[in-house]
């Protein structure tokens, strides 16, 4: 009850197919409250309702199809392509970042250089920093080189 | 209906069974986790302490380290 005069205020705009019943009631006549119903809320965008109520014949096939085991359906009707495409945008991403890179990002600060990163790395090993399970525990102090 | 009758199914104290079994599994996983825990992180940490400080000269140590020349207050 409350519910159809809540989608009444709405207006036709914002309801489906599906729910042509409840402002057209000259489409279906009965409303099937066991159905999930449209609800046109900004926090539940995407609300149950079956997409299409009047299945075309090749949609109603299909249906039929999809009962019995998916195996058997063909590969157009799976969702590969959508993986496919998927992966394709997600490439196409990694050459606009590799773009970004070279385009876009100035230089990097000078202490990532390997001159730098060893005379670091010598420093720590002087100060003997985390000298029983860490950095400089790994460090072999008699032969000079890191411990195997 | 058919020849054969199938056995009658469980039709009571199926929350108590699934909870018994879950409360025994999530208790064996717990203590497990503990004891991979203790032995696996707590006492291998103690054990290399222990190990480290046993012949430990902190005063050779500090004379290496200024040796290497990290210090500012001293050379």
């Amino acid at each position: 009850m409350l519910a159809t005069r809540a989608l009444s205020l709405i207006g036709k705009r914002a309801i489906s197919t599906s729910v042509c019943v409840r402002a057209h009631g000259s489409v279906v006549k009965s409303e099937d409250y066991a159905l999930p119903a449209y609800v046109d809320r900004r926090d539940y965008p995407l609300p149950d309702v079956a997409h299409v109520k009047h299945l075309s014949a090749s949609q109603k096939a299909l249906k039929e199809k999809e009962k019995a085991d998916w195996g058997s359906l063909s590969r157009d009707e799976k969702w590969k392509t959508v993986v496919g495409v998927a992966m394709f945008f997600i490439g196409f991403t990694g050459l606009i970042l590799i773009w970004e890179k070279l385009y876009v990002y100035g230089p990097i600060p000078h202490t990532f250089d390997e001159e730098w990163v060893a005379m670091q790395t010598k420093r720590m090993l002087d100060m003997k920093s985390n000298p029983i399970q860490g950095f400089s525990a790994k460090w072999d102090y008699d032969k000079n080189e890191w411990k195997k | 209906m058919a020849s054969g009758a199938l056995a009658k199914p469980q039709m009571r104290g199926l929350l108590a069974k699934r909870l018994r079994f879950h409360i025994v599994g999530a208790f064996i996983v717990a203590v497990g986790v503990a004891c991979a825990y203790k032995f696996g992180v707590a006492e291998q940490r103690k054990k290399a302490y222990a190990d480290f400080y046993r012949n430990y000269d902190s005063m050779k140590d500090f004379e290496e380290m200024r040796r290497a020349g990290i210090f500012q207050s001293t050379k």
